[in-house]
């Protein structure tokens, strides 16, 4: 297995506060691997680290050996990394099949096929009965939903995703773990923030937690629900794998 | 059913299109001199708010200063004609390559220095203050005097670009035709979808991979480019060029009154808003002028144009939109519509 991306000490300040402190990590190709962490441990900001919304303070990330991390965001994009928001940002004069359009337009400049693609996307997210509504009408789940669609249309290598699952029922879920297992197997590799763990249990191969900005942990997830550091910090006395 | 109600929609909208055109046509042939020459400025103001329209409600980017490239427009037409008898044609031309290279390049200092939305909006205004004051010290080009062309010879020269004053609001309807046609094609094309998303939220679009630096360069100097050429139909129309008129802040403001009050953003915004401005502001101009009441027109044009913006924000054209489909379409369709999700 080849590694897809490598993140060196990346440190992240903002003023006075330490974000994202000499976080190293490395994902290999094909996997599935959860970020995971109390709120504020930096999960966000490492996101936008590697997909070039935000230049580290020290520390280099590459992408297929190339380092990225002075490329804007849509060169990181066109290069292959996609990713979500967690506050979610869709375009709000454009219906959710225009909005799924979007990230096609990285790789191809025909209107018709952009569009199949969009439907494409939809469909895997369960959103395509929806592709001709306003993006306010949607809730907010479909509309974190509607974040990985987007993301999946520019095709990418890596997909990043920040929380996309929060708010769903657990049968809607696990439909979206379904999907991220399929994809999975098709080769993307992704990259997941959850809070619940039984999904990040359920789907990832490695989990890596932050905490305070630094990483205190990183292994199967069966090792690191183990860990002392993370039951302490994150996951509480009470926790139960 | 959304598609099928959608394919009648864009029917609808090219029989609109049609007619439309057909009785401006119409009216071209038809119509009194007073009428005509009214029209043809309706129709020029139509395309200069498409211009501005592309990018604003396109692409994004607020532009206070459309002056500047009309004149630029203006200028080169009128100098190359005016100077060295050489035909508008080649001016027209002249005009929007100058026009979408100062457009370019103003856009792209903006925003390689992180200049952006109102910050760059003034940019526009300081641009188009700085363009008229310079010319109206500029002696080679008339200065505060302006350029004249000389009067029209009475029979129509396609290859001048020279006639008379109906020949001139055909040539304003075809501009106003190419406008909306060229609107509707871009609109369409991925350039469409990019300038929208970039649009609505730049930073997420810049996540989808658009080169926004570039795309927000490319629309702006199209947009320059156009105005350049319905400034310089404009100057030939007006037979002559004043710095202070036709580079002023007074045509910025004329160039977005259509868009805005006929719907931002829209293909037909900027032809209904014209129709709806421009007839009111001179009809008013002359009735103040009969009854002794220095201002009225401005006056008029201030309610109006506040009542427009208060009771139909998104402008006319999108409200007759709504009026239609509500009409058309069937009532379960209007309850999907109307239904907000709650978060
Ligand atoms: N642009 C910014 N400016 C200043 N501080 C920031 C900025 N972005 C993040 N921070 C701070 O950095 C820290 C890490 O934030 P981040 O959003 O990365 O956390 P997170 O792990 O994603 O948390 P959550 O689970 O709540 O989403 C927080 O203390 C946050 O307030
Ligand atoms: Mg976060």
């Amino acid at each position: 297995m080849t590694t897809l991306l490598e993140v060196e000490n990346l440190s992240r300040s903002f003023g006075g506060l330490v974000a994202v402190k000499d976080v190293s990590f490395s994902l290999r190709a094909g996997r599935i691997t959860a970020l995971i962490g109390p709120n504020g441990a930096g999960k966000t900001t490492c996101f936008n680290l590697v997909a070039g919304a935000l230049k580290p303070t020290s520390g280099r990330v590459l992408f297929e050996g190339r380092q990225i991390d002075n490329s804007p965001p849509e060169t990181v994009c066109r290069m292959g990394i996609a990713r979500t928001f967690q506050i979610v940002r869709p375009m709000r004069e454009m219906s959710v099949l225009e909005n799924a359009m979007i990230g096609a337009f990285s790789w191809t400049r025909n209107v018709s096929e952009a569009r199949s693609k969009a439907y494409e996307s939809l469909e895997s997210v369960g959103l395509a009965a929806k592709a001709h509504a306003r993006t306010d009408q949607l809730t907010l789940p479909d509309r974190k939903m509607l974040e990985t669609a987007k993301a999946l249309s520019t095709r990418p290598k890596l997909l990043l995703l920040d929380e996309v699952m929060a708010g769903l029922r657990p049968t809607e879920a696990a439909g979206i773990v379904g999907v991220l297992q399929k994809l999975a197997e098709g080769g993307l590799t992704i990259l997941l923030v959850e809070h619940v763990m039984r999904i990040v249990m359920e789907v990832a191969s490695r989990v890596v937690v932050l905490h305070h900005g630094a990483k205190i942990a990183e292994g199967s997830p069966g090792e690191v629900v183990a860990d002392p550091k993370v039951l302490e910090s994150y996951l509480g006395a009470g926790f139960h794998a | 059913m959304q598609k099928k109600f959608d394919r009648g929609l864009e029917r609808t909208r090219w029989l609109a299109g049609i007619t439309v055109f057909a009785v401006l046509g119409l009216v071209g042939m038809l119509a009194n001199p007073y009428v005509i020459s009214l029209m043809t400025i309706v129709l020029l103001f139509t395309f200069l708010g498409q211009s501005w329209n592309l990018m604003l409600g396109i692409g994004g980017q607020l532009s206070i200063g459309h002056a500047l490239f009309v004149g630029l427009g203006a200028y080169s037409v009128g100098v190359l004609y005016v100077k060295y008898g050489i035909s508008p044609w080649v001016g027209l031309l002249t005009g929007m390559i100058l026009a979408g290279s100062v457009g370019a390049s103003i856009a792209w200092l903006s925003f390689r220095f992180e200049v952006r939305g109102i910050y760059f909006a003034l940019l526009t205004i300081a641009a188009a203050e700085f363009a008229r004051i310079m010319f109206s010290g500029w002696e080679f080009v008339g200065a505060m005097q302006g350029l004249f062309f000389p009067a029209p010879t009475g029979g129509i020269e396609i290859s001048m670009l020279r006639g008379d004053a109906r020949f001139y609001y055909f040539v304003a309807l075809a501009l106003a035709a190419l406008g909306i046609i060229g609107t509707e094609f871009i609109s369409r094309s991925y350039l469409g979808y990019v300038w929208r998303a970039m649009r609505d939220d730049e930073s997420a679009a810049r996540a989808l991979g658009v080169r926004t630096f570039q795309h927000k360069i490319l629309v702006i100097s199209i947009s320059a480019a156009t105005a350049a050429a319905g400034g310089g139909v404009l100057a030939l129309v007006q037979g002559s060029i004043f710095p202070d008129s036709i580079m002023g802040m007074g045509l910025s403001v004329d160039v977005l009154i259509g868009p805005v009050v006929g719907g931002l953003g829209t293909t037909f915004g900027p032809l209904v808003g014209s129709l709806a401005a421009i007839p009111l502001n001179h009809l008013m101009s002359a009735l103040g002028d009969s009854l002794r009441i220095p201002g009225l027109n401005n006056i008029t044009y201030g309610v109006v144009l506040i009542s427009v913006v208060w009771f139909l924000p998104d402008g006319i054209w999108p409200a007759i939109v709504r009026l239609c489909k509500a009409i058309q379409a069937p009532p379960t369709a209007l309850l999907w519509q109307s239904r907000k999700v709650e978060e």
